[in-house]
C-alpha cells in the first residue's frame, strides 16, 4: 500500500503527472455537478499557461469555463458572492504571488462571512495558486505563499504533493462548504508521476500521510519538498539512518496527531518546506511537534524553509533559496550525531 | 447606449399619485423611512448612554435612497450593503428587534452576535451582508448575479456604497466584469459628499457618472432626498436589469446628517453647522415626502403622526427586547468558523 492506492483491489492503476491529476479533478467534479465553475485568466482554450486545464472548455463550454479579464481581485470577489448564492466557484490564480491581489476577498471577505453572519451564509469555494521556485521567473512569479492564508481563520489550506494526493484532495476541497486554498507545485505539474487509480476517490482535508516509514529521524515536508525529503531520506539510509517522511498534506486543518506520533516514535524531527523560513509554516510544525512530543525528542525540531531573500533570477542565486536534497541530508545527519 | 447625466426628480403626476397601490406605496415609504430615523435616533441613544458595544455609522438623511431602492426590489432579490448599513437591511425586511440585538451582541441577533453594527446579514430578505471594507461588498453582489444569471433564477442584486467607495479599484474590476457578462447587478451610489471626514472634492477626480459610463454601464444620476424619484429611477433600472440588458449603476445624491459614526461629534473642521442645518431643514427626505402626501390629500398629518407614534412604541419594543436578551455563551466561540 503506497499513497493509499492498493492496486489488487481497486480499479486499474495508472501513472499519471501531477497536472493531469488537478485536471482529472476538475472534469470529475464538474461532471458531478453542475454548480461548479472555473473562473480564471486564459483557463478555457489555453488551458492556464500551465496548460493543466486544457481541454476542459471542450467538455464544459465558455460558460462553465470562462476566461476572466486580468483582475484577480475582481474575478474572485465575484467567486465569493457567486458561491454564497448557490454556485461553487474554482478560481484559477496563475501564479501564487497574485495573492497579494486577491487578499482582501480572501482573507476579509471569504474567510468570515460564515461566522460573521452567524453561520447563516457559506463561501464554499476553491481557490487554486501555484507555488514553487527554480522555473527562472523572478522574485514575483516565484514565490510559495501557503503560510499567508494558514494564518486566517475560516480558510482550509491544501499543500499535495503527489498526483494521488491532487486528485484526490482537490476533488474533497470541491465539495467542501468553506474557502479552500489549494496550492499545486508548478514544478511537479509535468515532472512528478505517480499511480493514481482510474476510479472515484476522495481525500479527506486533514490527514497526513506517511510517505516513507522509518525509525530514526522524523522528516515533515510538504508539496514540492516532499521530493526532496524522499530523496535525502534515501542518501541518509545509505549512511544507516532510517528516515520516515510525513506529508500533513493541508496546512489547515493540520494533523498534529499524526506529526506528533512520528516525532515521538523517531525521537527526531526536520521540518522542510519551501516557504519562507521567517513566521512560516515549519515555524508552526515545528511548535506543534516541540509541544507534543518534547519528552520524547532527543534535540530541538530543526527546521529547513526558502532563505529569506526575495527570489532572485540568476540560476545560481535562485538555486541558492530553495532548500535541497543535500541541505536536508546534511542537517538530518548531524541531528542524528552521524 | 447612453447615459443620463442630468439628475432626475420625481414630479408630481396622475400616475405617481393614483392609483390605491400607488398611495400605498407612498404611505408606505413614509413609514418606512421613519423605521429607520427612529430606529437609527435609537442606536445612537444606547451609544451615547454607553449601552451598546462600539459604534455605529447612522444613516440619518439618506433614508430615501434604501427605501426607494429596495421597495422596487423583489423579497428574493439580494442586496450587498456597508458600514452605514441598517437602513438598507431595514428596507430589505430586517426586524428592528433582531438588528438591536446584533447591535448590542446579543445571541438573539442576526449573526447571533458575532458581526455587529456593520455585518448584519440575513439569507432570509436576500441580505448577502453589511460589509466593514469600503467596496467590499461589489464582488459579493456582482457574484450573486452571475450565480443568479447562471442558474436562471430572475434574482438581481444591488450593490449599495457611498461615493467613498469609488476610490476603490475592485469597484472597478467588477463593474467590468458585470458588463462584460450582461449581469443583473445594480450598483447604488449613496454620494453623501464626505469619504468619513473629507469631502469628496478631494477624494473625486473628475465626473463620477463618467466612471461607469465609461464601462458602458448605463448610469443615472437622481436626487437622494426625493424618495419617489429614487423608487422611480430604482424600479426603470430594475426592469432594464431584469431583462437581462446588463448592469445598472444610480448615483444618489444626498447627506449624512449626522457624523462619520456616533462618537464624530465635533465636526466643524471639515464641515460647517451652517451648511448641516440647511440640509436638515430644507433636505429632510422624510420631512419632504410627508409634506407632498398631505399637500396630495394621500393622507393627513394625524394619519402620519399615527404612524410615527405607532413606530416609536415599535422601536422601544425592540430595544428593550434586546437589552434583556442574554449575550452568546463564550464556550461558542468557535463555532461558525468552519461550515
Amino acid at each position: 500500500l503506497r499513497d493509499g492506492v492498493d492496486a489488487a483491489a481497486g480499479p486499474p492503476v495508472r501513472e499519471i503527472s501531477f497536472g493531469d491529476a488537478i485536471r482529472e479533478a476538475l472534469a470529475e467534479e464538474m461532471r458531478r455537478d453542475a454548480r461548479i465553475v472555473l473562473l480564471g485568466e486564459d483557463v478555457a482554450e489555453a488551458g492556464t499557461p500551465f496548460k493543466v486545464v486544457k481541454g476542459l472548455v471542450e467538455e464544459f463550454g465558455k460558460e462553465r469555463i470562462i476566461d476572466t479579464p486580468i483582475s484577480e481581485a475582481g474575478f474572485t470577489g465575484l467567486a465569493v458572492g457567486a458561491a454564497m448564492t448557490g454556485l461553487r466557484p474554482v478560481v484559477d490564480i496563475m501564479f501564487g504571488d497574485f495573492m497579494t491581489l486577491v487578499m482582501d476577498q480572501v482573507v476579509n471577505q471569504a474567510a468570515k462571512i460564515h461566522y460573521m453572519s452567524g453561520g447563516k451564509w457559506k463561501v464554499p469555494m476553491v481557490v487554486r495558486a501555484t507555488m514553487g521556485a527554480t522555473r527562472r521567473s523572478a522574485a514575483q512569479h516565484s514565490q510559495s505563499l501557503h503560510a499567508w492564508p494558514s494564518h486566517i481563520p475560516g480558510l482550509k489550506v491544501v499543500v499535495p504533493s503527489t498526483p494521488y494526493d491532487a486528485k484526490g484532495l482537490l476533488k474533497s476541497a470541491i465539495r467542501d462548504d468553506n474557502p479552500v486554498v489549494f496550492f499545486e507545485d508548478k514544478i511537479s505539474y509535468a515532472k512528478v508521476k505517480g499511480p493514481v487509480p482510474a476510479g472515484e476517490y476522495t481525500i479527506p482535508l486533514g490527514v497526513a500521510d506517511v510517505k516513507r516509514e522509518g525509525r530514526d529521524i522524523t522528516l515533515v515536508a510538504t508539496s514540492s519538498m516532499v521530493q526532496v525529503a524522499l530523496g535525502a531520506a534515501t542518501m541518509l539510509d545509505e549512511i544507516g539512518i532510517s528516515a520516515e517522511v510525513v506529508d500533513p498534506r493541508t496546512m489547515w486543518p493540520l494533523d498534529e496527531k499524526t506529526l506528533v506520533e512520528s516525532a515521538r516514535k523517531t525521537s527526531r524531527a526536520l521540518v522542510i518546506d519551501e516557504g519562507y523560513f521567517r513566521y512560516g509554516v515549519t515555524g508552526e510544525i515545528a511548535s506543534v511537534i516541540a509541544e507534543g512530543a518534547f519528552y520524547d525528542l532527543d534535540g530541538p525540531v530543526r527546521r529547513i524553509g526558502a532563505r529569506h531573500v526575495p527570489i532572485p533570477f540568476s540560476p545560481p542565486l535562485e538555486d541558492a533559496t530553495v532548500p535541497t536534497e543535500r541541505d536536508v541530508f546534511e542537517t538530518a545527519r548531524r541531528m542524528c550525531n552521524r | 447606449m447612453t447615459a443620463v447625466t442630468n439628475q432626475t426628480t420625481a414630479g408630481v403626476d396622475v400616475e405617481r399619485s393614483g392609483g390605491p397601490a400607488q398611495q400605498d406605496l407612498y404611505v408606505r415609504m413614509y413609514r418606512q423611512m421613519t423605521a429607520i430615523r427612529l430606529f437609527e435616533e435609537r442606536a445612537n441613544d444606547l451609544y451615547t448612554r454607553a449601552l451598546m458595544p462600539g459604534l455605529a455609522h447612522l444613516y440619518i438623511g439618506e433614508e430615501a435612497v434604501a427605501v426607494g431602492v429596495c421597495e422596487a426590489l423583489r423579497p428574493d432579490d439580494y442586496i450587498t450593503s456597508t458600514h452605514r448599513g441598517h437602513g438598507h437591511c431595514l428596507a430589505k425586511g430586517a426586524e428592528p428587534r433582531v438588528m438591536f440585538a446584533e447591535l448590542l451582541g446579543k445571541e438573539a441577533g442576526y449573526c447571533r452576535g458575532k458581526g455587529g453594527s456593520m455585518h448584519i446579514a440575513d439569507p432570509a430578505t436576500g441580505n448577502l451582508g453589511a460589509n466593514a471594507i469600503v467596496g467590499g461588498g461589489a464582488g459579493i453582489a456582482t457574484g450573486a448575479a452571475f450565480a443568479s444569471k447562471y442558474l436562471g433564477n430572475g434574482r438581481l442584486a444591488v450593490c449599495f456604497f457611498g461615493e467613498g467607495a469609488l476610490g476603490q479599484g475592485v469597484l472597478y474590476e467588477e463593474m467590468n466584469l458585470a458588463q462584460l457578462w450582461k449581469l443583473p447587478v445594480i450598483y447604488v451610489c449613496e454620494n453623501n459628499l464626505y469619504n468619513e471626514y473629507t469631502h469628496c472634492s478631494e477624494t473625486t477626480a473628475g465626473d463620477m457618472l463618467a466612471r461607469p459610463v465609461a464601462f458602458g454601464v448605463i448610469a443615472e444620476a437622481v436626487d437622494g432626498q426625493d424618495v419617489r424619484a429614487v423608487h422611480a429611477a430604482a424600479s426603470a433600472m430594475v426592469d432594464r436589469v431584469r431583462r437581462g440588458e446588463g448592469p445598472g449603476f444610480l448615483l444618489f445624491n444626498t447627506y449624512r446628517f449626522r457624523g462619520h459614526h456616533v462618537g464624530d461629534i465635533a465636526r466643524e473642521y471639515y464641515r460647517s453647522k451652517q451648511e448641516e442645518q440647511q440640509w436638515m431643514a430644507e433636505r429632510d427626505p422624510i420631512a419632504l415626502h410627508g409634506q407632498w402626501l398631505v399637500a396630495e390629500g394621500l393622507t393627513d398629518e394625524a394619519t402620519l403622526e399615527k404612524i410615527q407614534q405607532d413606530l416609536i412604541k415599535e422601536m422601544d419594543a425592540a430595544v428593550e427586547f434586546a437589552m434583556t436578551a442574554p449575550y452568546p455563551d463564550p464556550a461558542k466561540v468557535d463555532e461558525d468558523v468552519y461550515a
